[in-house]
């Protein structure tokens, strides 16, 4: 009965399909047009709307778009304005590295309580930067303005002016109150406060050949990777944006020669107004996957006209490529022919990720984002497979229902999304900030090949209710189930995955 | 400074501020302090510190917010969904920290505001959500707590549930009219342990009905919660359980206190129950929401239940609860105990089961409490001396440091970022032993335990695993327990209550204390 082969010694979980079956389950009419089929004519996905009300989004808030993009700045006072909740949740949970100072990973917050709410929390704040400020001397501070800070109607701007000018450091409003708009509005909130700071710093002795990185958060040393490749290349990465940030470097950000956007939702803004204030082209990249990491190299190269560049550059991808390849060839044989839904936050990454996936010779069988435009569903619709499913701020009953019938094998998204794959005996990889695996650059490919490995190919599999290996003991679950259950002989011996 | 103080003052090995224990031991000896705690080293502190009531800023919370509680308790109801009255960014970030903690799927919905919603009113916002989720989940109940957007914006969320009510709704035919329990849950007031306290009040009041007063009896059978809620509501309502009011345990320790109430041949509703939906096994079929919870059905029924628990030394100080109204209302006998946690509370425990079912300690029982004193016995000159800094919801610290007391360590720091002002009186009235030898803090987070453990020393942090920051700069062990756990597998799983519950703490703690000095030894010794 079996139709792929395995590689040896891999446990052979291909042949069996899926016993659960998505039946019944309602997409909300509202949501119908948020979702299209890769190969079928239709109008673009409906996108770029406030949640529907009662559905479950996979979305955070216009602060969690501020919070994302500006953590990594890791020499600045970050306090969030507001009670507890926002920073709570916000406190140390991200991937994102620092070389130096660690004070971003840190959570401030005014803990407004009710009499703040009642007369206001102008003071509160005001004292509590003071106090920070004095106590950990950081190089600039943001302060993030949460819900009802909106609405007890604090003069935000005007304390962090006052205080500026009382403590000689930036300190930038960031207005990013959760409910007006979506993380979108939030990741031009948090471009707005960065881009205030550009242009106050030197710019002497920054090369011609000069980059800043924006749109890379180190998640697990990413931007280390990246800036080692260019190192090699001889191009100078003046600033990263915002990933092991550091408030000096993007003062004098300006200098750079060229912008590169990596993850283009969140700091195509901030690229726009670098470009119309200080005349500094960008392009949109990507690090994830060797084609896209590849180009993002050879794009610099050609950016600035110059064959040694280029040539460094095709070195750079010679080595890097025959250090991974070997490997990723063998776990391609495994596997070959499974198939992936993508959930993410940004288009651009799902375009990388439905590329990294047919390098291992995987299919996408459901791509969605959170915050993907118009323009990102058709490309979307015309990359991928016939028949994939394209969706706009999903929900996991919508998730759980695509997962079943695509019957996928793997699920890339974050903490969020987890669950669903889980409880639904699907493979996962995170491939979200909270991460702690370093995904971008060549390296990166090969530690998601390996993640992706480790969970596809897992025994584990053998033993959910959904391959129907195992029977579930549990009462109500169906009599197929249970006349099919493989006796524990039937299974192989699995070799520890690399 | 005596001759002897400034000998210690100058030995880097005395670590206790600088005092002899001799020296602090005369100065605390008030009467309180039992001799048998004589190896406990005091430390340098008076009274019961409190912080300032509105500190200007707060640095790395060591509470959460107030939905959180109230999300937590609704997901213990079967088919229930909860649905926070507010934007979006505060329902996702409590699944994804539920989800981190639960590893289990943590649906959330949100009425979704806009900017026009915070303008107009969530009025159209709430009816639309609770239209949908009627459709995509079939909810038996919907728990709707407020955020701090909707209270500011002082919605008036019952007149708003009311007209939900009374409006014909565009509903397809299948779909039941699920029971809607409102709970008002602003975090500038209060912490997350308060938004689950008055969760399980409002569901208790919201639902409970007067019932026929029988015999105590009617287990649960296995499975039984994994029925769906509608044909549960077509059976007749469950036999006379005792209700069990838990506080915020995990769903192991859910499952063992409903063991213990069968040893003691009780049925018991657990208000709430997310022992299973929070802890489920993998999926044979799709669940819209998760099987297992305590139903509408056993909700209703409570006013007819013969006996009532509420858990927590903090609950027990609190004037309205599920448990004051199960009390006042239907005249239920209500027992009002800590978290048992340690031989004393558990003790209290079995007190109130032998009331509630007119029986003696089951042997069973009788064992493990057996076993616990015999273990304490074991590890008693391990842990004498031994400091700790506990922190968390006010009676997870309440429990862990009367508990700790009873082994010879002391817990010289109790600290929560909540605010009841009970937590002191209820350490200090469970263990008078402690008074002078414990600083509790209120309103503390992990900027104010910090600076305070660099000067008390401890040997252990016991609590969440948001002090691993600090146990880790410390060079002291963690023992990891309470609400989250996002740095280890298992959470749902670790067990603090009752004799055996207990037996498993006390053992992590010793072994950690033990493992610490093997690890520190230059020896390394395999015998200990
Ligand atoms: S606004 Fe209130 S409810 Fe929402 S996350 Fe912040 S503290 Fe929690
Ligand atoms: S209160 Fe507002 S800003 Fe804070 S998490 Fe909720 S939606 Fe986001």
């Amino acid at each position: 009965m079996k139709t792929t082969m395995a590689s040896e010694g891999s446990p052979d979980l291909s042949i069996q399909p899926s016993t659960l079956k998505p039946s019944g389950i309602e997409i909300l009419p509202s949501r119908v047009a948020s979702i299209a089929e890769a190969g079928k004519p239709g109008k673009g996905v409906n996108c770029g709307k406030t949640s529907v009300a009662g559905s479950v989004s996979q979305r955070a808030c216009v602060f969690c778009g501020s919070r994302v993009v500006l953590y990594p700045i890791a020499d600045a006072l970050h306090i969030v304005h507001g009670p507890i909740g926002c920073a709570a949740y916000t406190w140390d949970i991200r991937g994102a590295q620092s070389s130096g100072p660690q004070l971003f990973r840190n959570a401030f917050s005014t803990d407004l309580q009710e009499l703040d709410v009642i007369y206001g929390g102008e003071k509160k704040l005001e004292r509590a930067l003071l106090e920070l400020i004095a106590r950990h001397s950081p190089k600039a501070a943001f302060v993030y303005g949460t819900c009802i800070v909106g609405l007890i109607g604090d003069d935000v701007n005007a304390i962090c002016k006052s205080v500026a000018a009382a403590t000689g450091i930036p300190v930038l409003p960031v207005a990013s109150e959760g409910f007006k708009g979506t993380k979108k509005d939030g990741y031009k909130a948090a471009c707005e406060a960065v881009f205030k700071l550009i242009g106050t710093g030197d710019t002497a002795g920054i090369s011609p050949f000069s980059i800043n990185l924006l749109g890379d958060f180190n998640i697990a040393g990413e931007t280390w990777v990246i800036r080692d490749y260019f190192a090699r290349m001889g191009v100078e990465v003046v600033a990263t944006i915002t990933g092991d940030g550091r408030i000096d470097a993007i003062r004098r950000c300006h200098g750079a020669k060229l912008n590169l956007v990596q993850c283009s939702g969140s700091m195509t803004h901030l690229a726009k107004k670098m470009q119309a204030a200080h005349g500094i082209p960008f392009k949109r990249v990507s690090f994830f996957g060797i084609e896209d990491m590849s180009a993002a190299l050879y794009e610099v190269a050609k950016h600035f006209g110059s064959d040694e560049l280029m040539e460094k550059a095709r070195a750079v991808v010679r080595d890097e490529v025959g250090k991974i390849y070997p490997q990723l060839r063998a776990w391609r044989e495994d596997l070959k022919g499974r198939k992936a839904a993508i959930y993410v936050g940004g288009a651009f990454k799902a375009f990388s990720l439905v590329r990294a996936l047919r390098t291992l010779g995987m299919r996408t069988a459901l791509v969605g984002t959170q915050t993907g435009d118009a323009e990102d569903y058709n490309t979307l619709r015309e990359m991928c497979d016939p028949g994939t499913i394209v969706v706009d701020d999903s929900n996991p009953i919508e998730l759980a229902k695509f997962c079943l019938e695509q019957d996928v094998d793997l699920f890339i998204g974050g903490v969020k999304e987890r669950p669903i794959a889980y409880k639904l005996g699907i493979g996962f990889c995170d491939h979200n900030h909270e991460r702690k695996e370093c995904l971008a650059g060549f390296v990166g490919m090969l530690n998601f090949a390996r993640e992706v490995h480790a969970s596809v190919c897992s025994p584990v599999w053998n033993f959910v209710p959904r391959r129907s290996r195992c029977r579930s003991l549990l009462a109500g679950d169906s009599e197929a189930n249970a006349s099919k259950l493989a006796p524990a002989s039937g299974l192989k011996p699995t070799e520890a995955v690399a | 400074m005596s001759s002897d103080e400034a000998f210690f003052a100058s030995n880097p090995l005395q670590n206790a501020g600088g005092r002899s224990p001799a020296s602090r031991l005369l100065q605390h000896n008030d009467g309180s302090c039992d001799p048998a705690f004589a190896s406990c080293e005091p430390v340098p502190f008076d009274a019961v510190a409190e912080r300032p009531e509105f500190p200007s800023a707060s640095t790395n919370p060591c509470k959460l917010c107030t939905p959180l509680g109230a999300c937590l308790a609704f997901r213990g109801i079967a088919g229930a969904v909860p649905l926070l009255h507010g934007s979006q960014g505060c329902s996702t970030y409590i699944r994804r920290y539920l989800i981190s903690h639960f590893r289990e799927p943590v649906d959330i919905a949100s009425t979704n505001f806009s900017e026009d919603t915070a303008v107009f009113g969530g009025r159209k916002n709430l009816h639309v959500a609770l239209d949908n989720i009627g459709r995509q989940y079939r909810p038996a109940l919907i728990g709707i707590a407020t955020t701090c957007l909707s209270e500011t914006m002082g919605e008036n969320m019952p007149m708003l549930i009311g007209e939900y009510g009374a409006e014909a709704r565009d509903l397809p035919a299948a779909v039941d009219r699920p029971a809607l329990v409102y709970v008002s849950t602003p975090s500038f007031k209060g912490t997350h342990a308060d938004g689950f306290h008055a969760a399980v009040r409002a569901l208790v009041e919201t639902l409970a009905e007067a019932g026929r007063k029988s015999e105590v009896g009617g287990q649960k059978s296995e499975g039984e919660g994994r029925r769906s809620e509608i044909e549960d509501r077509k059976t007749e309502i469950p036999p006379r359980r005792v209700a069990l009011m838990p506080n915020m345990v995990s769903p192991a320790d859910l499952r063992h206190l409903r063991d213990l109430c069968s040893e003691w041949g009780t049925g018991v509703t657990l208000v709430p129950d997310y022992s299973e939906t929070l802890d489920g096994p993998s999926w044979a079929d799709f669940e819209r929401t998760p099987a297992g919870g305590t139903t509408v059905a056993e909700l209703r029924a409570l006013g007819g239940a013969p006996a009532a628990i509420e858990l927590g030394h903090v609950l027990a100080r609190t004037e309205h609860t599920a448990g004051t109204h199960l009390k006042s209302k239907f005249h239920v006998s209500l027992h009002r105990i800590g978290l048992p946690i340690g031989v004393r509370a558990c003790d209290e425990f079995s007190a109130a089961m032998e009331a509630a079912t007119g029986r003696e300690m089951p042997r069973r029982i009788a064992l493990e409490r057996g076993r616990l004193v015999d273990s304490y016995v074991d590890a008693h000159k391990y842990l004498a001396g031994k400091k700790a800094v506990v922190y968390g919801e006010e009676d997870l610290v309440a429990g862990l440091a009367v508990f700790l007391a009873e082994t010879g360590v002391t817990p010289v720091l109790c600290a929560s970022g909540g605010r009841t002002k009970h937590l002191a009186d209820a350490i200090f009235g469970a263990a008078p032993e402690l008074r002078g030898r414990a600083e509790v803090r209120e309103g503390s987070d992990f900027g104010d335990i910090e600076a305070r453990a660099a000067e008390l020393k401890p040997d252990l942090l016991i609590g969440s695993s948001k002090g691993y920051k600090l146990a880790r700069s410390l060079g002291i062990p963690l023992v990891r327990c309470g609400f989250p756990v996002h740095d280890r597998l298992g959470a749902q799983r670790i067990r603090l209550l009752g004799y055996a519950g207990t037996q498993e703490l006390f053992d992590r703690i010793v072994n950690a204390v033990l493992e610490t000095k093997q690890e520190d030894s230059e020896i390394g010794y395999a015998y200990l």
